[in-house]
């Protein structure tokens, strides 16, 4: 597994990764970090005030915070003890690794056991002190379990000895199944005993006191000895286990109250959950270092996941910013992100994640669709949602509007959705062919550099759109209006159809928004334009420049199936064109010849040989219609076809070419590290010990962007993989489906034609 | 290269024992189409009753020439000469082929080359069929089939030495044609006596247009009809390369597609053949035959236009009491000459009446024939194959 050595090559490097990464993040969202750093740096008193709040958390909460205790305990304990760092990675789901298994070592390496448990506490005691109880209850109830859940299996399944996982899933299924109760139980059952005995028996109990005291302990006394000693040792499983008991019901309360607290506190209701969880696993370790929940969320949220991508720009946005309106992105959001690494997780995690599955069921149809594929291989997983997908798109009533060169085309896209996410279930908008463009612009400046596929739009076509504006009211323009209309339709669906893409605000707002802003940059002779024109220019210079030593044998077979693929499929449109031509010819001609005939047929002197010139004559005008129905059905479901896959097999070499500007990034990273390291090594020959200390800065720096670009590329590799293989099935499907489609309206054609030559036979035979 | 004997007459002859020409075979020797006609013959004046000769185009159109120039025929139809052997176009697409053959994939090659060695062979059949229906014409012409010349062409097992025309001959001929047309307005501008022989000139005048449109219409059809089945051909070969990349279940389905086209555009080209063979090639006939007729009428005309002339001239000798003699005899060899042009020409129209008809029936019946078997065979494909794919999917 690809993952797995990664993260097994990260940890040496992540020490130094410490300082680097902060800053980055730090800088994002500065504001939001604030308070939460101040946390850090006082973290006892902290520590207090939330205690304090604890107490006043009603029942309801408690038995939350007690459920949850247990989880964070095996996070903290586990990874630790586990060779900490690559469990962490595990378990914060690869790109996470930076942000979470870091600050475990920072809390190793550091001496640093006050200062994780402040953040720990941080945690804990905010959300308590909310009294959010409310929003736990949603959180777990709602996809927000699932979402929570899984990452949350996940992260605990792989680095976990059993014995950590298993308190995780019960910690999530608990919650969770406050409704639902029992399901994750069977499933869970090694883990169950666990905690059946500790969060679940007491549930009820007041977690009030737990949090207040325990945590303290914890942080002081027991974190330091976790993560001390399993460091050492990677054998130390059956300590963890033994820990958990005890310290982990309090650790554990703290996420989840600040889970709860959070959505509370900054913006959100229930929606926010799953979000709010994901950084909180992150959070409270990675809080170590004075970091922000949010930071952390949105860093992890970056390394994350290709989807994340999308979460990245949300997520910072809404972190503690705003806003009722987000929350469902979020939401969706963090579901999405949870479908898609459970797929890239392994067997034994999708096993383990399944109990949380199925406590998610009875979940909003979003989530369900989302999170329910995650026990599942990842082909089941695309299978499904597409399958689930209750979001229908289409694009209706082309209508022009204005005068002369000024004129466009306005399109009305109707969608009709059961998706929560939405504010209605049916809404229009209408949008000019730029919006499409526009939408396409934005979504590809964010998913592009992940290594997502994104559909392109059709292009622009200044000849078609010409004619339009002049205003002719001919066949081609029309047929020109119509062949965009499909085409944008078809654009549009397969955007909806991408399980991240779909989460995009920007899709959201393209389809909801009555007032859409007018896209700039879209025009093909526009300066911006001429910009992006540059940009290609020079991407494909360095394409050419790059030569990637490929280590992935899969990814070289499958670039140069895309190529020859591509190459085929040029062929194939360029001939299915002339036949479209030719068949237009035919029916042109075709047409001709029955004038001709039937003027034939009006003199001839033969009565019965005129009738039947005549009729013969009607057989070939049916036949021009013929023929042009079916030039119409070449071009509309098989050339267009092809010109989608032409232009979409544009954007799989696009990512492909993205993956290699990742690796040439960290490549040049790596040489930048080389070069460090022999100025070091030159400064230590020579003896001079004041450059050395900026040296050793720079490799830290260095080490930390070298890894850091390697877990961007790992991470956009398998994105890039992921997304062939969508892309692949989807192919299929569609090809499948547009053919049979042509090769039915051929097969209409052909019982067409046999009912006009029957009918003609008669007429032939009848002449004497 | 050889071929089956082909058989295609678009004209309905009255099959006559005593005389039947057919050609056997024919040899393509590069430019030159040697046909190999075959008669058998219970006529007394042929030493054998079954013999084969060799003949070139030159010789038909030679045997035509020999009919129209002979005034004993002036009343009947010319059966119309065979038109030229046309290779040149499809030679030259092999040769491109040849030259293209680089940039082909090895499949493409062999495609291509068979669509156009089915090409050549189609045209050569066709070209064979022309040059029978002429002789059949001929062989069942109750005037024509006597003629010594004919039968010279029939059973001279030695090369007929007729030469191509000259230049000087060939810039008689373009004068002549250009005198006869000429002639052939003034002449069409006479009014008729005969009311049938005046229905008829109209009829012919505008029919011959007609048909000519119809032709000329029908051929460019077909053609894009035969480019459209090439195309399928060409989507069925890159189809194939698709589906033969690797293979995953769209490659197999793509190889079913390809299977399907190839399928559908054999039955597509076939069908634009066919469509050649029994429509155009009968337009064309009918072109050359309408023309034939007009010719005759022309003929007939001429010899009104003379034989009134002469009475004109008898008039004037009369009134100056000169020359009366000499002008009674020229009048009367032209009113001879007009009476027994109107006399076989009557006939002869009717026969072409009754010929055209039974072609066009015979034609049309098979050509909708054809169309509904291809038709049929080609919804059977279609059906059995998304029947499959639906299967499959």
């Amino acid at each position: 597994m690809k993952m797995a050595t990664s993260s097994e090559r990260s940890p040496p490097p992540f020490p130094e990764d410490l300082e680097p990464e902060p800053d980055e993040v730090g800088d994002q969202d500065s504001d939001d970090g604030e308070d939460i750093f101040l946390g850090t740096d006082n973290p006892l008193e902290i520590k207090m005030d939330p205690s304090l709040s604890v107490s006043d958390i009603t029942s309801s909460t408690k038995p939350l915070s007690e459920a949850s205790s247990p989880p964070v305990m095996d996070l903290l304990s586990e990874p630790a003890s586990e060779a900490s760092s690559a469990p962490m990675v595990d378990l914060l789901m690869e790109p996470a690794s930076e942000g979470s298994s870091a600050p475990m070592v920072d809390i190793l390496s550091e001496p640093a056991s006050e200062a994780s448990s402040a953040p720990m506490v941080d945690l804990l005691m905010e959300p308590a002190s909310e009294g959010s109880s409310a929003p736990m209850v949603d959180l777990l109830m709602e996809p927000a379990s699932e979402a929570s859940s899984a990452p949350m299996m996940n992260l605990l399944m792989e680095p976990a000895s059993e014995a950590s996982s298993a308190p995780m899933m019960n910690l999530l299924m608990e919650p969770a199944s406050d409704d639902l109760k029992e399901p994750p139980k069977p499933d869970i059952d090694p883990l169950a005993d666990i905690i059946n005995d500790t969060p679940l028996s007491e549930g009820k109990t007041p977690v009030a006191a737990m949090p207040q005291e325990p945590p303290s302990d914890l942080f002081d006394d027991e974190p330091s000895e976790l993560f001390a000693e399993p460091r050492q040792s990677n054998t130390a499983k059956q300590q963890q286990t033994s820990i958990f008991d005890e310290p982990d019901e309090d650790l554990f309360s703290e996420p989840l109250g600040e889970a709860s607290k959070k959505p509370q506190n900054d913006f959100f209701k229930e929606a926010l959950a799953p979000v709010a969880k994901a950084s909180n696993v992150c959070g409270p370790l990675s809080d170590n270092y004075n970091e922000h929940p949010t930071d952390i969320f949105t860093e992890e949220a970056i390394t994350t996941l290709p989807s994340a991508v999308s979460t990245v720009s949300v997520n910072s946005k809404t972190n503690g910013v705003h806003s009722d309106e987000e929350e469902p992105d979020i939401f969706a959001e963090a579901t999405v992100e949870l479908s898609l690494d459970s797929p890239r997780n392994d067997r034994k995690k999708k096993e383990a994640a399944k109990p949380s599955a199925s406590a998610s069921a009875p979940a909003p149809s979003v989530s369900a669709s989302a999170s329910k594929p995650q026990p599942k291989t990842l082909e089941e997983l695309e299978e499904e949602v597409e399958d689930k997908f209750e979001l229908n798109i289409s694009i209706t009533n082309p209508e022009k509007v204005g005068d002369g060169m000024n004129a466009y085309m306005a399109y009305k896209v109707s969608t009709q959705t059961t998706l929560p996410m939405f504010r209605s279930k049916t809404f229009t908008v209408r949008r000019r062919f730029s919006d499409f463009l526009g939408l396409y612009e934005k979504l590809s400046d964010k998913h592009t550099l992940n290594g997502y596929i994104v559909p392109p739009p059709p292009e622009k076509s200044i000849m078609g759109m010409t004619k339009v504006k002049v205003g002719k009211e001919d066949n081609s323009s029309a047929e020109f209006v119509e062949r965009r209309r499909a085409a944008l339709e078809r654009y549009l669906q397969r955007v909806v159809f991408h399980p991240s893409l779909l989460q995009d605000p920007d899709v959201r707002e393209f389809l909801e928004r009555d007032d859409m802003p007018r896209a700039h940059n879209t025009q093909a002779l526009s300066g911006a334009g001429f910009l992006k024109m540059i940009n290609r220019a020079t991407d494909s210079l360095s394409k050419m420049t790059i030569k990637m030593n490929e280590s992935d044998v899969w990814f070289e077979e499958k670039l140069q199936e895309v190529e020859a693929e591509d190459q085929q499929l040029r062929k194939l449109h360029i001939m299915v064109d002339s036949l479209v031509g030719h068949r237009k010819e035919l029916s042109v001609n075709t047409g001709g010849f029955a004038k001709s005939v039937a003027m034939l047929g009006s003199s001839e002197d033969n009565t019965a040989l005129s009738r039947a010139l005549s009729q013969l004559a009607e057989v070939e005008d049916k036949m021009e219609q013929l023929h042009q129905e079916q030039a119409a059905s070449d071009s509309f479901c098989f050339a267009e076809l092809l010109a989608d896959y032409i232009r979409l097999l544009g954007s799989v070499r696009a990512s492909f070419d993205q993956r290699m500007k990742t690796w040439q990034r960290w490549q040049d990273a790596q040489n930048m590290l080389q070069k460090k390291r022999e100025t070091e090594a030159k400064l230590l020959w020579a003896n001079k010990p004041d450059k050395l200390q900026q040296a050793k800065d720079d490799i830290t720096e260095w080490e930390a962007k070298v890894t850091q670009y390697e877990r961007d590329f790992d991470r956009v590799s398998a994105t890039v993989r992921k997304e062939v293989l969508r892309f692949e099935k989807e192919k299929a499907r569609d090809f499948k489906k547009q053919i049979i489609k042509y090769l039915e309206s051929l097969l209409q054609s052909q019982q067409q034609l046999i009912k006009y030559w029957e009918a003609f036979l008669p007429e032939a035979k009848a002449i004497a | 290269m050889l071929f089956d004997r082909p058989r295609a007459v678009n004209v309905d002859l009255q099959t006559d024992a005593t005389l039947q020409v057919d050609i056997s075979d024919a040899l393509s020797e590069r430019d030159k189409v040697k046909f190999t006609v075959h008669t058998k013959s219970t006529l007394p004046n042929f030493k054998q009753n079954e013999f084969s000769v060799v003949r070139q185009h030159e010789e038909f159109i030679w045997l035509h020439d020999s009919f129209v120039e002979n005034e004993e025929y002036a009343g009947y139809i010319i059966p119309p000469a065979p038109p030229r052997p046309d290779f040149d176009a499809s030679r030259e697409k092999l040769q491109k082929l040849g030259e293209g053959e680089g940039s082909m994939t090895k499949e493409e090659f062999t495609k291509m080359k068979q669509e156009l060695e089915a090409e050549y062979l189609a045209i050569f059949k066709k070209t064979v069929a022309m040059h029978e229906v002429f002789l059949c014409r001929v062989a069942a012409h109750p005037v024509l089939r006597k003629d010594m010349n004919f039968h010279v062409f029939l059973e001279y097992n030695q090369d007929l030495s007729v030469r191509g025309k000259n230049k000087r001959e060939k810039m008689e001929d373009f004068f002549k044609n250009v005198v006869k047309s000429a002639d052939g307005v003034l002449v069409a501008g006479v009014k008729d006596v005969d009311d049938f022989f005046e229905h008829e000139k109209t009829f012919l005048l505008e029919y011959h247009n007609r048909v000519k449109d119809a032709s000329s219409k029908s051929d460019r059809m077909i053609r894009s009809h035969k480019s459209a089945a090439d195309d399928i051909n060409r989507i069925a070969s890159t189809l194939y390369t698709l589906g033969t990349q690797d293979s995953t279940d769209v490659c197999k389905f793509f190889l079913k597609v390809s299977e399907l086209f190839e399928k559908t555009r054999k039955i597509e080209a076939r069908v634009a053949a066919d469509e050649d063979l029994k429509l155009a090639d009968l337009l064309k006939y009918y072109l050359r035959e309408s023309q034939a007729a007009k010719d005759l009428l022309y003929r007939r005309g001429r010899a009104l236009v003379d034989y009134e002339n002469a009475n004109k001239a008898l008039d004037k000798a009369r009134a100056k009491n000169k020359d009366v003699l000499q002008a009674e005899t020229s009048q009367q060899v032209c009113c001879q000459k007009f009476e027994k042009i109107s006399e076989s020409a009557k006939q002869e129209l009717i026969d072409f009446k009754t010929r055209r008809v039974a072609a066009f029936r015979k034609n049309l019946v098979e050509l909708a024939e054809l169309e509904l078997k291809h038709a049929k065979g080609n919804l059977q494909l279609l059906q059995s194959c998304v029947g499959v794919l639906k299967g499959d999917t």
